[in-house]
């Protein structure tokens, strides 16, 4: 099963090469991780995908806070959270077929970010689902070339994950 | 006071506490070596930085307190790196700093430039890399304090040689922030009273104490428990001494080298009680079948070890220690008499021994090496067959006594350990109990134990073989020994060409006198024991079976 941890930690340099590091050398398998500052800029918060049954995510989280540097450690999966991806992709939109792939993107309420005479760059943001969907309706135009964040999620409601 | 990085790092040391460094200078770590010139440090110099390592845990393990070790940049860095890997598996509170090329050659392939904070990440509990002077002082108090505090575990500081040339303003640092780093101490009560009630209607109890006994400093505790409950107790190898070997309840050690009785006990037990142990893979044998019928509770200090080798019905993470005290409280007098005596007729039928054939054999000098030092000796081991041959064959009674690489099993360990060890006790009677293999591997560390006058006495139990890779040849492999016979020095020779003693010997009957003669020696000796050359550790679990059956 895949879960979504998510992980406050310190913004040192280095903390990002100490959790890749237990992840390789562990031997967890890391689906996606996405980085950034949070509200305090003393932290740093990563969203990690993990594979892994009961047992595999609770010596993840244990081995994940064990780190100094890592301040908390929460698994959103059982939990009502929000999450999103955000992908960019190139899409081959000749004249002939470019209104296709505009109604496409209207469809799923993405947008177009950058044109050129033979492609599109298209944006588009939401859940896995959504993000998975959006690229396998574009698939068949021909995708030059995507890029993709990894998921960030936060809590429904007012309960906030902080330091304290 | 402006004082220079190096100058602070010493004045820091000396807020710790720290009596003696071991280390071993060169070019950037040149202001902390001047430093250290006229300072109030005791500095001992080893020949080898891993040796340096080694000697500053051996320190650590036997007083308990921080080890420190400092070397050089690029290869005095790695080679401090079997020594930092030793001292993680084992949970031993090293502190190494090494120095590190100027901040401005940092990432430029600098000549000694080696990436040492990412080369030890995985085997450090924590490490630093200090690029400006003023975060010295911080930086040093957190490493102490995050080595010596939750589950113990080697540092690593890495302070550039600009860094440590560089004068600033010091003060001392008396507090820590570390917001991700908060041990758990003491025990959930609710955890307690369910292991409590677990324990009231067990029948067949079993404890196996580890190596967090010692650190936590539970031995008290752990025997009030034992003999409240009356539960035998099986150490593992690192748990050594933190029960009394000499204790009826005692079972010795368990696992692959174990006694057979507390391997038997283990394995009929309904109920086991680990405490301190990560329960590794020489303890459990094959994992499926191991205490099959137990209802399983686990004390530990870090909560990833409850659960990672080792189904749990009550994990009790914290203090051993501490967690004992709430256990005995809920607990009442609980006697199994017919266990007992299931375990007394395992004893009596299958105790522990060897054929004394006239011939020299291993188990026979350890046990003399126990009587003549009448148990009290400080022991420390390199690895393989002589290691598990002074576990299994001299009784210790007192926590910090016995002194072994187990998690990582580093030959070369012993030596340079039991340099560091008498350092810390030079009152005491110190022993390394090597091979021919594993002295070999630090044999140079004679220098350092002659030029500091520090008498440890080296047994090498010399079979002219890589004794336990042998072993495994004969058993496994159709005796193909494959690069286990060793071509060997002179061992007197060696020994009295470094200024040091040596004897020889060959026969049973100058055992005694020979240990006597290296006790009475205020030089450090290597004693030459030319033992039975295919002489086997027995009994044995042999790899991926349960550890209810043994061979030999």
């Amino acid at each position: 099963m895949r879960h979504t941890l998510s992980v406050l930690v310190e913004n040192h340099p280095g903390v990002l090469a100490r959790v890749a590091n237990l992840f390789r050398r562990r031997g967890y398998n890391i689906e996606s991780l996405a980085v950034g500052s949070t509200e305090n800029p003393a932290l740093s918060r990563m969203t990690i995908v993990v594979e892994g049954d009961d047992r595999v995510i609770e010596q993840v989280t244990r081995q994940l806070d064990k780190l100094i540097e890592v301040i908390k450690v929460e698994n959103f999966t059982k939990e009502e959270h929000v999450n999103r991806e955000l992908a960019l992709i190139k899409v081959q939109a000749d004249p002939p077929r470019r209104g296709e792939v505009i109604q496409i993107v209207d469809i799923f309420r993405a947008h177009i970010v950058d044109v050129s005479p033979e492609t599109l760059i298209v944006e588009v943001t939401g859940d896995e689902g959504k993000v998975a969907a959006m690229i396998e309706a574009l698939r068949p135009f021909g995708i030059k070339e995507m890029v993709r964040t990894g998921k960030l999620a936060l809590l429904r409601g007012p309960r906030a994950l902080t330091a304290e | 006071m402006r004082l220079t990085g190096g100058e602070i790092l010493l004045k820091c040391l000396q807020e710790e506490g720290v009596e003696v460094v071991f280390g071993y200078p060169g070019g950037a770590v040149l202001p902390i070596y001047d430093a250290l010139y006229e300072g109030e440090i005791r500095h001992i110099l080893t020949r080898h930085e891993q040796a340096a390592a080694h000697a500053a845990d051996g320190y650590a393990r036997a007083t308990g307190r921080p080890g420190v070790c400092l070397a050089t940049s690029g290869p005095g860095a790695t080679n401090l790196v079997t020594g930092i890997a030793t001292a993680y598996m084992d949970s031993s509170p090293v502190i190494a700093f090494t120095g590190q090329v100027p901040t401005s050659l940092i990432g430029r392939d600098a000549f000694q430039e080696a990436d040492i904070t990412g080369i030890t990440m995985p085997i450090t509990k924590h490490n630093f890399l200090v690029k400006d002077v003023k975060d010295l002082a911080r930086v040093v108090k957190a490493a102490f304090h995050i080595a010596t505090t939750g589950r113990p575990g080697p540092v690593l500081v890495d302070i550039p040689r600009d860094v440590s040339g560089a004068e600033t303003e010091y003060e001392p640092v008396t507090e820590v922030k570390l917001p991700g780093y908060r041990p758990v101490y003491d025990p959930d009560p609710e955890r307690i009273k369910q292991a409590a009630k677990l324990i009231a209607t067990s029948e067949r109890p079993v404890i196996v104490a580890g190596g967090g006994v010692i650190h936590s400093g539970a031995t008290e505790e752990l025997v009030r428990l034992a003999e409240l409950i009356m539960a035998p107790v099986a150490t593992t190898l690192m748990g050594i001494g933190g029960f009394p070997g000499n204790h009826p309840l005692s079972l010795g050690m368990l696992g692959m080298h174990g006694t057979r009785y507390a391997n038997y006990a283990v394995s009929e037990s309904d109920l086991l009680i680990a405490v301190g142990t990560r329960l590794d893979d020489r303890i459990t044998g094959k994992i499926e079948t191991f205490a099959p019928e137990a209802k399983v509770i686990h004390i530990d200090i870090d909560p990833a070890e409850l659960g990672k080798n080792v189904r749990v019905d009550v994990p009790i993470v914290g203090d051993v220690k501490r967690a004992l005290r709430a256990l005995i409280e809920f607990l009442q007098k609980n006697p199994h008499p017919a266990w007992l005596e299931k375990i007394e007729t395992w004893k009596r039928e299958y105790p522990l021994t060897f054929e004394a054939n006239g011939k020299l054999k291993p188990q026979f000098i350890v046990r003399q090496i126990w009587e003549v030092t009448e148990g009290k000796a400080r022991i420390a081991t390199e690895v393989g067959q002589n290691q598990m041959w002074a576990a299994q064959f001299y009784t210790f009674t007192r926590p910090r006594s016995f002194i072994t690489s187990g998690g990582l099993g580093t030959m070369g360990f012993g030596f340079p350990a039991a340099i560091g060890v008498q350092v810390a006790c030079p009152e005491e009677v110190v022993f390394d109990i090597a091979g021919d293999g594993s002295i070999q591997m630090n044999i140079q560390e004679l220098a350092t134990a002659v030029s500091y006058d520090l008498p440890v006495n080296v047994a090498i139990l010399n079979n002219g073989f890589l004794g336990m890779v042998r072993q495994w040849q004969e058993l496994f492999y159709q005796r193909r020994y494959s690069y286990t016979e060793l071509y060997n020095p002179d061992f007197v020779k060696v020994a009295e060409a470094y200024g040091a003693e040596g004897i020889r010997v060959t026969k049973p009957e100058e055992v005694r006198p020979a240990l006597e003669q290296a006790i009475a020696s205020p030089k450090p000796v290597f004693l030459d024991f030319i033992i039975e050359r295919e002489e086997n550790v027995m009994p044995m679990v042999p790899p991926g079976e349960s550890i209810g059956k043994m061979l030999g």
